[in-house]
């Protein structure tokens, strides 16, 4: 366990998460204050500096972010955070939300100041109605203590935080799905242009970052932006809170510092695989995620290195699966989770999905035709490339590099370089 | 507006820059495909069908929604790009029935257009069509949810157009469908049955209800006397399906045509559209005189009577108690027709045709029904009449041009406007200015109240009293100003209102396609029409004269009371939330 370590999480069981005087007693919106006193500028540079990318999974970097959403003309902006954690085998938000609501309200506040809105807006995850209570409370007493609303601490800057929550949808977790869902319709993504960070919310501008890059920046503006740094690796500082779980001894929410293998994380942090099983396959990143094999368990846990490996962070999670599952059937969960999840709008997200579903089936059973392969990958990289929104255009991840890696648990076999299709 | 330079398939364009690849590329003679974007809508962008390739993105972009910059470059016909586009038509095509032979849009269908032009002839995809039952049970469209390619045209002028709400989506992924809320038949909803959602579908998934089989039954039938009426807006818009330019005025033709089909006689709408503007006109000048409610409001638009006495049924009393020019019609066509004729009104089978889909709705409401027998026994739209001669085998071009029949074939210009928007208004004030001053009007054509813009008004003056008008056309627009009556801010004595837009020359039951741009070549059609009659006023059709004189007495008389007149009903439709939730089932 010594391989965690904590930054991000260091408020974790130190406080009593229903009360703000708990708070303040370790030294809670100390990040406040100082963001106070500070320029949006000068916070934006901190930003930079940090090199923190986003956490929901798409890993912009969040100073730039703030850094054009600050450039947004418009004395009316608002600020969401996305805690709609859809992606499954993800749940470090929860961890955050449970054990450091006031770290994220902090980081809210901060970012409000920075970008120039008046409003923010937390979009719980439906599942997560146990932690409304919580929440609620913590913005309460931080209202009564002037750290939100009108004024604050006499800073002349006033912020609200609103609420919400949506029917529980996965694609709420989509930037302009959660916005649509917030104005009261349906969850479906919308066009872009015009991009939300110019017409978001009620058509205001709008910054989007998730649970984990907000309670990054109340860190890091509280312990200053070099305490950070000295995390990871030159090339990516910093730490991560990973969800690690599936076939895993310990299962959980750690924070790691960037740079350790996946080795490192499945086996010394999660203990890894249980009663001597073998590891068959990771999925990085949730169900939208790629696979690795086996072959890649050494490859350090950073942006560069992983892409290296055509893998991804994605919003945390490690999915570890071991040799009492099919490569096939593991594929068949996720497919029927994104079966499940399509909104529907667009044709290749709604239809892509609906025929490589009577595909994964055939291979479940043992019984595909011959071009069923060739057929699954052709739709799959439509789906990748045509999709309306990122929901569609990740759902075949999995299944494409569960291809490349495991050919032969599809009946492909290598020959001298060019692949084939065996015949059934 | 700047202008921004970008390079299609290597050919120099310069446009504004607001314009998306897709206008671009028209613009260069490159039609993207494309389903679901609607000149006349906004950009929806989920059928992918349009994704090209951009310089520098490493995903395909969807051309109807990403706009123009300074120096992009765009690839419309790579292998990647035809690749991709082709393989999302094959995943509509196996989520859709391919009936295509036995489909009323066979040949006008804007996927089966697509599938020529990808030469799509086998796809390794299994096809099995998963959809909803069938939606046929109201007497004006039909909806198959087998064909629906979830383009989402129909539920945009649905909500956003018509502000009638009914179509919607329901669920989601394999599940989304396009369907009223728990997935009622229309009949159960508040569907004003107008079709314009028939009207913008690109394939055969909305369409109006078939009646030409029943039509050719009473035509093979030799002891019927069949007869029929044709609306003012057919005719500028039938040669649209027989590919004449849009707008043709082919009267004549049609006339002829419809001789060749076997009807007995064959009448003009615009007649009994004169004889609406005396019984209208009368009432109105009576309800100003005696402080009858107003604003009056016109009532020939069945979509638009659907609309109030569902969602306004409060209002009802603003609406002028004359029937339709089709129910009139059908009306004198079982009475004063019957009676001079010497035939049995049983024996008389009245066919319309009209550009409307809700005029099939209104023919079969239980009210219109003259001496025991049905007012009205068919209605046609333009798209059926032209299937009629189409399937008849006649050469409609070449037709030589055929007169309407007696006693109604006469129509004024007055008469010949109510297919477009205003016309109905314009015709009104002729009449009304010259029987309240005497005297004749200084110019005849009312051109404030004509156009596509959606809510027009006026003021005319007429003796000392200062008249406001208004006209609208749309349901949306409609709502404002019925609005404005309820906060008892309206400052009309006489609104206009059609459901469709542009008016009847716009209709659901329209040649397709019907955008703005064809009713436009449409509406310049239908007042070059009014233009060249050399009767304008409809209190001046010799043959209304003789009417009231043979037969029906003077307008608001006591026989104009019981064959033109009528009155309304709250829809009063009460969802039964629970019984609805059930029949759909959890899905």
């Amino acid at each position: 366990m010594s391989k965690t370590v904590s930054f991000i999480t260091e408020n974790f069981d130190k406080y009593d998460p229903s009360s703000i005087e708990s708070y303040l007693s370790i030294g809670g919106f100390t990040a406040v204050k100082k963001a106070l006193s500070m320029s949006s500028a000068e916070i934006i540079e901190i930003a930079k500096k940090s090199s923190v990318k986003g956490r929901g999974g798409a890993a912009y970097d969040t100073g730039r972010k703030w850094a054009q959403a600050a450039a947004v003309p418009g004395n009316d902006k608002v600020v969401i955070c996305n805690a709609d954690e859809g992606e499954p085998c993800t749940f470090k938000d929860r961890n955050i939300l449970s054990k450091d609501p006031f770290r994220l309200l902090e980081g809210m506040i901060i970012a409000g100041y920075t970008v120039g809105a008046k409003n923010g807006y937390i979009y719980l995850r439906e599942e997560y109605r146990h932690l409304r209570p919580l929440i609620k409370n913590a913005i309460q007493q931080s209202l009564e203590k002037n750290f939100l609303g009108e004024n604050i601490l006499g800073s002349g800057f006033t912020f609200h935080i609103h609420l919400y929550s949506g029917a529980g949808a996965y694609v709420c977790g989509e930037g302009s799905t959660l916005i649509e869902s917030i104005e009261g319709r349906s969850g479906r993504p919308r066009i872009k242009p015009p991009f939300i960070k110019e017409r978001g919310l009620f058509q205001l501008p709008t910054l989007v970052n998730n649970v984990e890059t907000l309670a990054i920046a109340t860190a890091v503006i509280q312990n200053g932006v070099e305490e950070y740094l000295k995390y990871g690796t030159p090339e990516c500082p910093g730490t991560k809170i990973i969800s690690l779980a599936g076939n895993v001894k310990c299962p959980g929410a750690y924070e790691i510092p960037f740079g350790l293998t996946l080795r490192e994380i499945i086996y010394d942090i999660g203990g890894g695989t249980p009663d001597g099983h073998e590891l068959k396959l990771f999925q990085l990143g949730g169900a939208s995620g790629k696979i690795g094999s086996p072959a890649l368990i050494d490859t350090p846990y950073t942006y560069e290195d992983l892409r290296k490996v055509n893998l991804g962070i994605g919003s945390g999670g490690i999915l570890v699966v071991d040799d009492r599952t099919r490569v096939i059937d593991f594929i068949k969960s996720i497919q029927d989770f994104f079966i499940h999840e399509s909104c529907g709008k667009c044709t290749p997200c709604r239809e892509g999905n609906r025929q490589i579903a009577k595909i994964v089936d055939r291979f479940v059973q043992g019984t595909p035709k011959p071009d069923d392969l060739e057929t699954a990958v052709r739709f799959a990289n439509i789906m990748k490339n045509c999709a309306f929104c990122g929901l569609g255009e990740t759902a075949q991840s999995a299944l494409l590099s569960a291809i490349d890696h495991f050919p032969e648990e599809f009946g492909k076999t290598n020959v001298g370089g060019n692949t084939e299709v065996a015949a059934k | 507006m700047k202008n921004v330079k970008i390079k299609i398939d290597n050919i120099e364009v310069i446009v504004p820059e607001n314009t998306t690849i897709l206008e671009a590329a028209k613009k260069v003679n490159i039609n993207i495909p494309h389903l679901c974007y609607h000149p006349d809508q906004q950009v929806k962008a989920n059928c992918r069908l349009c994704v090209v390739e951009v310089a520098c993105s490493k995903k395909l972009t969807a051309a109807c929604s990403f706009y123009v910059f300074e120096g992009m470059e765009v690839h419309t016909n790579t292998r990647k790009v035809r690749d991709m586009q082709k393989g999302i038509l094959e995943l509509i095509l196996a989520n859709h029935d391919q009936n295509c032979l036995k489909c009323l849009r066979n040949g006008n269908c804007e996927l089966q257009a697509l599938c020529q032009r990808f030469n799509i002839s086998k796809t390794n995809l299994e096809e099995a069509v998963d959809a909803l039952p069938l939606d046929n049970t109201n007497p004006s469209l039909v909806r198959d949810s087998a064909k629906c390619v979830k383009c989402n045209r129909c539920v945009e002028v649905c909500q956003k157009v018509q502000e009638v709400h009914v179509l919607t989506h329901s669920h989601r992924s394999v599940h989304y469908n396009i369907a009223p809320a728990y997935e009622a038949p229309l009949e159960e909803t508040f569907c004003v049955f107008c079709g314009q959602c028939s009207a913008v579908c690109p394939v055969g998934a909305i369409v109006e209800k078939d009646d030409t089989a029943k039509v050719w039954d009473a035509i093979y039938d030799p002891g019927m006397h069949v007869i029929v009426q044709v609306a003012p807006a057919v005719r500028v818009a039938l040669g649209d399906a027989f590919n004449l330019p849009n707008g043709t005025i082919v009267t004549g033709k049609m006339v002829a045509a419809l001789r060749r089909l076997g009807f007995d006689r064959i009448f003009d709408t615009n007649f009994t559209a004169d004889l609406t503007i005396m019984e209208e006109g009368t009432e109105l000048i009576r309800r100003v005189m005696n402080g009858g409610t107003l604003p009056m409001i016109t009532s020939c638009s069945p979509g638009w009577i659907n609309f109030i006495e569902g969602r306004y049924d409060h209002l009802l009393d603003h609406l002028s108690t004359c029937k339709s020019p089709q129910q009139m019609f059908g009306a004198l066509s079982k009475s004063y027709y019957a009676e001079k004729m010497g035939l049995d009104p049983k024996k008389i089978f009245t066919v319309s045709v009209m550009p409307c889909t809700a005029k099939k709705y209104e023919a079969q409401r239980p009210e219109m029904v003259t001496n025991g027998v049905r007012e009205v026994d068919a209605v046609l739209t333009t798209r059926e009449l032209a299937r009629m001669i189409q399937s008849a085998g006649i050469d409609f071009v070449g037709l030589e041009e055929d007169q309407f029949d007696n006693p109604f074939g006469i129509g004024t210009g007055a008469g010949a406007i109510f297919g477009a928007t205003g016309g109905v208004m314009e015709a009104a004030l002729r009449t009304v200015y010259e029987i309240m001053t005497g005297k004749g009007l200084p110019s005849l054509d009312f051109t404030e109240v004509r156009g596509l813009q959606g809510i027009k008004e006026a003021a005319v003056k007429i003796n000392d009293l200062e008249i406001k008008i208004a006209v609208a056309h749309g349901l949306g627009n409609a709502k404002v100003l019925l609005k404005q009556i309820e906060r008892g801010e309206s400052p009309y004595t006489f609104i206009e209102v059609m459901a469709c837009p542009g008016g009847c020359i716009g209709g659901g039951g329209q040649p397709i396609p019907s955008t703005m741009q064809v009713k436009g070549q449409r509406l310049a059609s239908i007042y070059r029409i009014d233009q060249d009659l050399p009767l304008r006023k409809s209190h001046k059709n010799p043959d209304v004269a003789k009417l009231y004189e043979e037969y029906l007495g003077e307008p608001l008389g006591h026989k104009s009371h019981e064959l033109l007149h009528t009155h309304y009903r709250s829809r009063g439709m009460k969802y039964n939330f629970s019984e609805l939730m059930k029949s759909a089932g959890g899905k």
